[in-house]
């Protein structure tokens, strides 16, 4: 079931400077969804989440929420929380008084904002540490506290600027989980800004990839990876081989000089388009029943599987593979038909 | 490093310059304070302090009014100033300081001559018809004297505590529903503290003992404590033992002041410990 | 509000503090260039104020003796103060924290309790016929006074760098065969100029600068600020504005040239880091 709308962007045009960080962007997040902006850095990600917070008037376009424009609303007035990128938590405030703030703010009688701060803190694991300074605590309990000084507030969408980017790996993934937890037991909706394109495939129910200010793919997870609609979502989601190749007919592709039979279709005959192998969907064979032949330049070992630098008449293509090759040994290469995507020819 | 036994000794000169012209001469005002002319011990010059009580009102309170006016106008200075861009902020910090670089005795000079009865703030209301005011020879020009001369005292310490609050914090108060008001009072003012706190200090100390501004633009009527010591080290009412009780009450009026100060700044080290 | 409004407001606010900073300074240089003794009257330009300040005696003698005052007291504060922080640095904790206690004294003491004091001192020493007949005030008092106040700058300057130095820079250089004495002069000297100096600078202008603690420890010596405040007694005396003119100059000049040296190293930096940014690119390509 499709939930209503609760944020709209439309043509919305940011400007620094003279610089375009956003051109005529638009985009609609559904209630109850986790979004994750995903991009590199520069590519307006940061800028629409503030565009979203108040933070950012924008030169031309509406903010909607629920319908209602709030271009023009101060952040004061929004029913929207930020996390923020380095938590900005106050630090004259203990852990209580941080995620009180917004409470006190709204006069509500102190029992309430006593047991309301305390189930939040108990929601995000940081039960006990009430009365402790910011500055005593690590940097995933300080994370977990400006995530709990926005909750406690009830707002209808949460915005994450790249929340665990200070964390360690291992912090980062069990945080992963927990956001997308507290998510689903919240009810709300959450907008996440990550260049870390492994973190947007694990949390969000809807990607949208951005570069350069424009919105590239918007899609859930498995759509990304598995039909980028562009070179450049390809190469950013993942590794990804891209090659040149001619659209035969429907059907069947023909690239590295070899022809493939394929899944696409609608192409016109002979058109150029630009074909997507994954590195995990190439399978090595002996070379004499391979549909490629290529010859292996460089072996490294990735813990889960190798990673195999193989060059094909001149052209390097990358290879993931739980067996290992030797570097100089000649391999044969199969792709199965669904393993092909292909695209439009494009620029990047 | 250079922590050796030997290296103490380059020490040795300092502590006895210190000890000579710091730590005597201090206990030679007590001294002074407390006995009289023939050098026998007397509370007197002490119990004496009371026939200069409005002397010592008018100093704390204008010192008071010089402080609080510092703090409202250099409040904004040091928070517009903090959230200017880094080039920025250094061109207007020397613009701020540069007035510091000029002698006192040469910037009060300047507001006497504004300030005059045929100065130029006075012609120039008169080309409206207003006036002539009688401005200089004020206790009001004595404040004014005191604001023009230590508001870059106050100004820099707010502006160093402010430079330390990140953008995001201001942010983040709004995000969480803080009005311009509430920022100001939830979040700028308390983190602002210690620079509050040692801009005060700067201000109060400086205009509570000085004796040129209010000689310089109070005329004879607006007596300062300071002029008050002056007078019996150097004027025509010498008396060195008056002079010293004086000194003595002085300073312990600033220690005072700044024990007030301080407890405000441990308070906000509580908060970070 | 709107974000415009408030830039617009913000920039007000700052026009009108700057405006009530300078102003008075702009009305003095503007009066110096007046033709009329008056200042209610501009009659016409001149640079007579500025002739007749250069020929003027009693400023140009308590120049010098400001000039050479703040040189010597300088110097021997920094030597004073630079050895005392080596010193202090060795020290235990405990003697450390009072050492630094008492030289706080005449930073926040007013000026005024530490003018008066050492005045006592040296009236004392006076009727205990030390210093001859005439006492000891005069230049003596002066050079006293003046090493007294700057000296704690020199420690609270140099103190910082001394502890933010690397321990293990002097056991290096006895370790690669340096006396303690050539440790000294050869590592930890050059490591703490910067910062010498700076305390030093900071001195000069301290001592240029002083009024009050001169003003009772001066005798019959005039400084610099002595004599402006000598001045400023007599009624009308347009020569002061000529030489808050010539002394608003000279400090604008000196930091100008200072922030222009600043810049200037710093392109200098910005220029090296680009140019070997783009080195490494090279090295990339091929």
């Amino acid at each position: 079931m499709e939930e209503p709308l609760i944020v709209s962007l439309k043509d919305i045009v940011v400007d620094f400077d003279g610089e375009k960080v956003l051109d005529g962007l638009s985009l609609d997040i559904h209630d109850k969804e986790f979004v994750t902006f995903l991009g590199p850095s520069g590519c307006g990600k940061t800028t629409t989440l503030r565009v979203i917070g108040g933070f950012i008037t924008p030169r031309s376009g509406t903010v909607s929420f629920d319908g209602r424009d709030i271009t023009a609303l101060p952040p004061y007035k929004r029913q929207v929380n930020t996390v923020f990128q380095k938590y900005a938590l106050f630090p004259h405030l203990n852990v209580f008084e941080n995620v009180a703030f917004g409470l006190r703010l709204k006069r509500i009688p102190e029992e309430q904002i006593r047991s309301k701060v305390l189930e939040m803190l108990e929601i995000v694991g940081l039960k006990g540490f009430e009365r402790r300074s910011i500055h005593q605590l690590s940097g995933g309990q300080q994370q977990r506290v400006a995530i709990a000084r926005s909750l406690v507030n009830q707002p209808r969408v949460l915005l994450l600027d790249e929340p665990l980017g200070a964390l360690d790996l291992k912090l980062r993934k069990e945080m992963q989980l927990e956001l997308k937890r507290l998510q689903r037991e919240m009810n709300i909706t959450f907008v996440y800004v990550t260049h870390d394109q492994e973190e947007a495939l694990t949390m969000s129910d809807t990607v949208v990839v951005m570069n350069k200010g424009n919105i590239q793919q918007i899609g859930s997870p498995q759509d990304i990876y598995n039909e980028p609609c562009n070179a450049f979502v390809a190469n950013f989601i993942g590794d990804s081989n891209i090659v040149e190749g001619i659209m035969i007919k429907d059907f069947l592709v023909s690239f590295a000089g070899h022809e493939f039979t394929c899944v696409d279709r609608g192409f016109s005959r002979n058109e150029p388009v630009q074909v997507v192998v994954r590195p995990e969907d190439v399978v090595i064979v002996p070379p004499a029943i391979g549909m490629l032949n290529g010859l292996v330049r460089e072996v490294i070992f990735k813990g889960v599987h190798f990673e195999m630098h193989v060059d094909v008449e001149g052209k390097e293509w990358l290879i993931h593979s739980t067996q290992a090759s030797q570097p100089g040994e000649l391999i044969g290469m199969n792709i199965g038909p669904d393993e092909i995507h292909i695209m439009a020819r494009s620029e990047v | 490093m250079l922590r050796t036994k030997n290296s103490r000794w380059a020490a040795a000169p300092y502590l006895v310059w210190m000890a000579v012209f710091i730590v005597v001469p201090l206990l030679i005002v007590i001294w002074y304070a407390l006995t009289n002319s023939d050098g026998a011990f007397t509370l007197e010059n002490l119990t004496s302090i009371g026939r200069y009580t409005s002397v010592f009102g008018r100093s704390l309170l204008l010192a008071a009014e010089a402080t609080v006016i510092c703090l409202v106008l250099a409040f904004p200075v040091g928070y517009f100033l903090s959230r200017l861009r880094s080039n920025k902020q250094h061109i207007m910090l020397m613009l701020v300081m540069l007035p510091m670089w000029m002698n006192f005795l040469l910037r009060t000079y300047a507001w006497m001559t504004l300030l005059e009865k045929n100065g130029l703030i006075n012609k120039f209301l008169g080309l409206f018809g207003i006036g002539p005011f009688n401005m200089i020879n004020t206790s009001g020009a004595v404040v004014l004297g005191m604001v023009y001369n230590y508001l870059p005292y106050m100004i820099l310490p707010l502006y160093t505590a402010m430079t330390k609050i990140d953008d995001s914090i201001i942010e983040a108060a709004q995000d969480l529903g803080s009005n311009p008001g509430q920022i100001l009072g939830r979040v700028l003012i308390p983190l602002s503290k210690p620079g509050i706190a040692t801009g005060i200090t700067m201000v109060f100390v400086p205009s509570v003992s000085t004796f040129i501004i209010s000689r310089m633009l109070g005329g004879g009527a607006n007596l300062l404590i300071g002029d008050l010591i002056e007078l019996q080290f150097l004027g025509n009412s010498y008396n060195l033992n008056l002079g010293s009780a004086m000194s003595l009450v002085l300073m312990v009026i600033v220690l005072l002041c700044m024990s007030f100060t301080s407890t405000f700044d441990e308070e906000e080290m509580e908060g970070v410990m | 509000m709107n974000k415009h409004h408030s830039r617009l407001l913000q920039r007000t606010y700052l026009v009108l503090i700057f405006g009530f900073m300078y102003l008075p300074i702009a009305v003095l240089i503007a009066y110096s260039f007046n033709e009329n003794k008056s200042r209610t009257v501009f009659s016409g330009f001149t640079l007579g104020w500025y002739k007749s300040l250069l020929h003027n005696e009693m400023i140009l003698s308590a120049l010098g003796l400001s000039v050479v005052l703040a040189l010597v007291s300088s110097v021997l504060a920094t030597v004073l103060g630079t050895l005392a922080t080596i010193g202090i640095h060795s020290m235990s904790r405990k003697s450390q924290l009072i050492i630094n206690n008492i030289s706080y004294v005449p930073v926040v003491n007013p000026e005024i309790i530490t003018g008066v004091s050492l005045m006592l001192l040296f009236v004392l020493c006076g009727r205990l016929g030390i210093g001859g007949d005439n006492g000891l005030f005069g230049w003596t008092t002066l050079l006293i006074a003046h090493i007294t106040f700057n000296v704690p700058y020199v420690i609270f300057n140099v103190a910082p760098k001394l502890r933010q130095l690397d321990p293990s820079l002097y056991t290096a250089a006895l370790d690669l065969g340096c006396t303690p004495r050539q440790a000294f002069f050869k590592v930890l000297l050059p490591q703490l100029s910067p910062a010498i100096l700076s305390a030093f600078l900071i001195c000069l202008t301290y001592s240029i600068d002083d009024f009050i603690i001169s003003y009772f420890n001066c005798g019959t010596m005039q400084t610099l600020p002595i004599a402006i405040y000598s001045m400023t007694r007599k009624k009308v005396s347009p020569e002061i504005n000529a030489l808050s003119a010539i002394m608003f100059l000279v400090i604008l000049g000196i930091i100008l040239i200072s922030n222009a040296a600043d810049s200037h190293v710093y392109r200098k930096n910005q220029a090296a880091i680009r140019r070997d940014a783009a080195g490494q690119k090279e090295v990339e390509a091929a």
